[in-house]
């Protein structure tokens, strides 16, 4: 028998698979290929070492993901990769036009001292068409006034007030820059981070920003099936606020309570996205109401009525207590979600688990993903590798930055108590 | 899976999963080889589809027709892989396949020297998978027949809606442990619950529910046929308000021990003096028609 003929023909065959005419639409914007029908695609890597790698593991680990998304969005958040402005606000902006820009300057050249500003970086790639313009920023705010109320005098403030009331200020400047239609936004407002994001295929995405010349700790990100709005630039995940950044897989039901919720709190969604709220929601209550990390998973995916029932006594008056408090910021719905900051990286889905999420570890690497084989295509053989449940979080700190809570707890439900007093204090704080 | 629709409109703007990679193709005198590394899904299930049109249609052709085995080396997350094949044909693949293997797989017996993704055997009508590893999520979904083993844990939805008739008759057997809503809305078919090994988590969450049980919650929620048997005690809070809790009879235990050989035999496993009979539960729906009375006033 001769297989080599038929090994030609099958060739063949492939080539002329190939050779078949690419599909564009008629706008020639979004140009993609036919669609499977899918979800979204999330992937984050963290060194709990600190130590920085560039950006080729997260493009390969979302690039294998490829068909989850259909080439309306994409995008990456990077930790650590302004180290020599660690301390200044790092703002990516994006403006529709140069009228635009120089109108949101003025506003910038008010509010803060520009340290440093240029154009991000990128490179032309086929398949991503008209980008807005693309500005960086690395600011110090201007003129910080606190209320002395409580304080003797100005000797009394330390750092970590001034810090507390800095970012307060460019909190409530990025909330009203965005929610102004101006044709500019704010998509990246922490410190030694950065997002970046796009109309495209995420790896596509991943080269145009010329990701490889960046080097991070922290790697999240997205390729986006977009169902409940439009593909747009400023749409794409990551979404940014302060040093938070959230990519999602699914949707937020709940999104008008939740958006309720925060508005009352003074945050405004102005990006036409459900993702953008968990980002406020993440703000809101950790950095703002100081609840404990290990907590914030009972609020967004909080156990039904039923669990809490079965649980001991002290453990399940709180737990009831917390989602009558935070009734407002469950998020309900299909999800999963790896949120970025600082100092770690935390997935979480829904309580049901009707999103995948598989997480991994390889030594001091730390991955989660959407799907297996994306975690196999940068760690061929991982340590361990799991499927975390419905409600339960992964979460990496840097070494040395977890939560003070944590220290010296042996048991879990010593360490339950333990985030619960902590949390009954900052109460205790905000109700004097 | 229409291939030839799909040869029109292919999206060549991506880099990553390029379509121009072949996979490279060995025959040997009954089996075929199939390095699928960088292949896109596409491609490669066009080729596993075009060899065993082949195989099919060998009376007619000078095509080798021994070939009873194809072998797909350095699979990485290709979806849809042997999804509607009705061939009599073995296929083994090394890696990890992506989502949907074996969907609407009508025959095929598929072995997996690896994990599986979500959607394994998604609306399978006869044949096998053996899995070497773990499942993820709504493995058998639908599931109408034919046989799934896998030797360690399972994800979420196991089971999901699987129905028998007559002599379609569908089986679960998992080495592991399953998570939240093992068999719901099952009508038919076993699945059988080993919990030989736990799932390794080795980043402390503290998370409150976290337990040692062999399945989740929501066991049988909304089951109305079938029978799932779990080794070892479940509490009374993980069960689904459709099934009932109830000890194995002569009938069970003969059903258990065949597919209990089986799974020892597919996995090499010889110390099975691990695994009383008299050691699993039963869980099996109180009524055929739990909603039958719902709309009826």
């Amino acid at each position: 028998m001769d297989y080599k003929n038929y090994i030609k023909k099958l060739n063949n065959e492939f080539s002329a698979v190939n050779q078949a005419p690419v599909f564009k639409n008629k706008h020639e914007k979004y140009v993609s290929g036919y669609r499977v029908p899918s979800g979204c695609a999330v992937f984050g890597i963290i060194n709990e070492d600190g130590q920085l790698f560039d950006g080729r593991m997260v493009i390969d680990g979302i690039a294998m993901m490829h068909d989850r998304s259909n080439g309306l969005g994409g995008g990456f958040a990077a930790y650590g990769i302004y180290p020599q402005y660690k301390n200044e606000y790092a703002f990516h902006v994006f403006y529709d036009d140069s009228i635009a820009r120089k109108e949101a300057e003025i506003f910038l050249h008010k509010a803060f001292k520009i340290l440093y500003a240029d154009e991000i970086p990128t490179q032309k790639v086929k398949s991503i068409s008209s980008p807005p313009i693309i500005a960086r920023y690395f600011l110090r705010p201007k003129n910080i006034s606190i209320e002395l109320e409580g304080f003797e005098s100005k000797n009394d403030l330390n750092d970590e007030i001034i810090n507390r009331a800095e970012e307060e200020f460019v909190a409530s400047f990025v909330s009203n820059f965005n929610a102004d239609p101006g044709g500019s936004y704010i998509i990246s407002s922490g410190k030694n981070m950065g997002i970046f994001k796009g109309v495209g295929y995420p790896e596509d995405i991943g080269e145009f920003y010329k990701l490889d010349d960046y080097s991070a700790y922290i790697w999240t990100s997205h390729g986006r099936f977009p169902t409940n709005s439009t593909g747009w630039w400023g749409g794409a995940h990551p979404f940014g606020f302060l040093n938070w950044s959230v990519v999602h897989n699914g949707e937020i039901s709940s999104y008008g309570t939740n958006k309720r919720f925060v508005s009352g709190f003074g945050y405004k969604c102005s990006f036409s996205t459900d993702t953008e709220v968990l980002a406020y929601l993440f703000d809101l209550l950790v950095r703002k109401h100081g609840i404990s990390l290990y907590l914030i998973n009972y609020i967004l995916a909080a156990p039904f009525w039923d669990d809490i029932e079965i649980l001991p006594e002290d453990i399940k008056e709180f737990l009831k207590a917390l989602r009558i408090i935070y009734g407002r910021a469950l998020v309900n719905g299909p999800f999963s979600i790896v949120v970025g900051n600082n100092n770690f990286m935390y997935a979480l889905n829904d309580r049901i688990k009707l999103r995948p999420l598989v997480a991994a570890k390889k030594g001091p690497l730390t991955f989660v993903s959407s799907e297996e084989s994306a975690i196999r295509k940068v760690c061929t053989n991982p340590d361990a590798i799991w499927n975390p449940k419905g409600g339960e979080p992964v979460m990496v700190f840097i070494k040395g930055k977890e939560p003070a809570v944590k220290s010296g707890i042996k048991i879990k439900k010593e360490n339950f108590i333990e985030s619960v007093s902590s949390l009954n204090s900052s109460f205790a704080g905000a109700l004097e | 899976m229409g291939i030839k629709q799909n040869n029109k409109l292919v999206d060549k703007n991506f880099n990553s999963t390029d379509m121009s990679i072949m996979p490279k193709i060995k025959f040997l005198e009954k089996k075929c080889i199939i390095n699928a590394d960088n292949v896109d899904y596409k491609t490669l299930n066009y080729a596993i589809r075009s060899i065993l049109k082949e195989i099919d249609n060998s009376q007619n052709s000078d095509f080798p027709s021994k070939i009873n085995k194809i072998e797909l080396d350095n699979v990485l997350g290709q979806r849809y892989i042997g999804d509607g094949i009705q061939t009599r044909i073995s296929i083994s693949i090394k890696g990890t396949p992506g989502n949907d293997l074996a969907a609407f797989m009508d025959g095929p017996e598929i072995e997996i020297f690896g994990n599986v993704q979500d959607g394994t055997g998604n609306t399978m009508n006869s044949g096998k998978i053996i899995v070497h590893g773990s499942a993820g999520d709504i493995l058998g979904y639908s599931m109408r027949g034919g046989e799934i083993y896998v030797k360690e844990n399972v994800g979420y939805r196991s089971g999901i809606h699987m129905k028998s008739y007559l002599e379609k008759f569908p089986v679960i057997v998992v080495g592991g442990k399953a998570g939240h809503f093992l068999g719901e809305y099952m009508a038919g078919g076993i699945i059988i619950i080993l919990g030989l090994c736990n799932s390794i988590n080795p980043i402390k969450s503290f998370y409150l529910f976290d337990d040692d049980e062999v399945v989740g919650n929501y066991v049988g929620t909304g089951m109305h046929g079938g029978k799932i048997f779990v080794r070892g005690e479940i509490s009374n809070h993980k069960l689904g308000k459709e099934i009932v809790k109830s000890e194995i009879n002569e009938e069970d235990e003969i059903i258990i021990q065949k597919y209990l050989d089986n799974y020892y035999k597919y996995f090499g496993i010889s110390n099975k003096e691990d695994i009383r009979l008299k050691d699993f539960t039963k869980l099996s729906p109180f009524s055929r028609r739990p909603y039958g009375k719902l709309y009826a006033y």
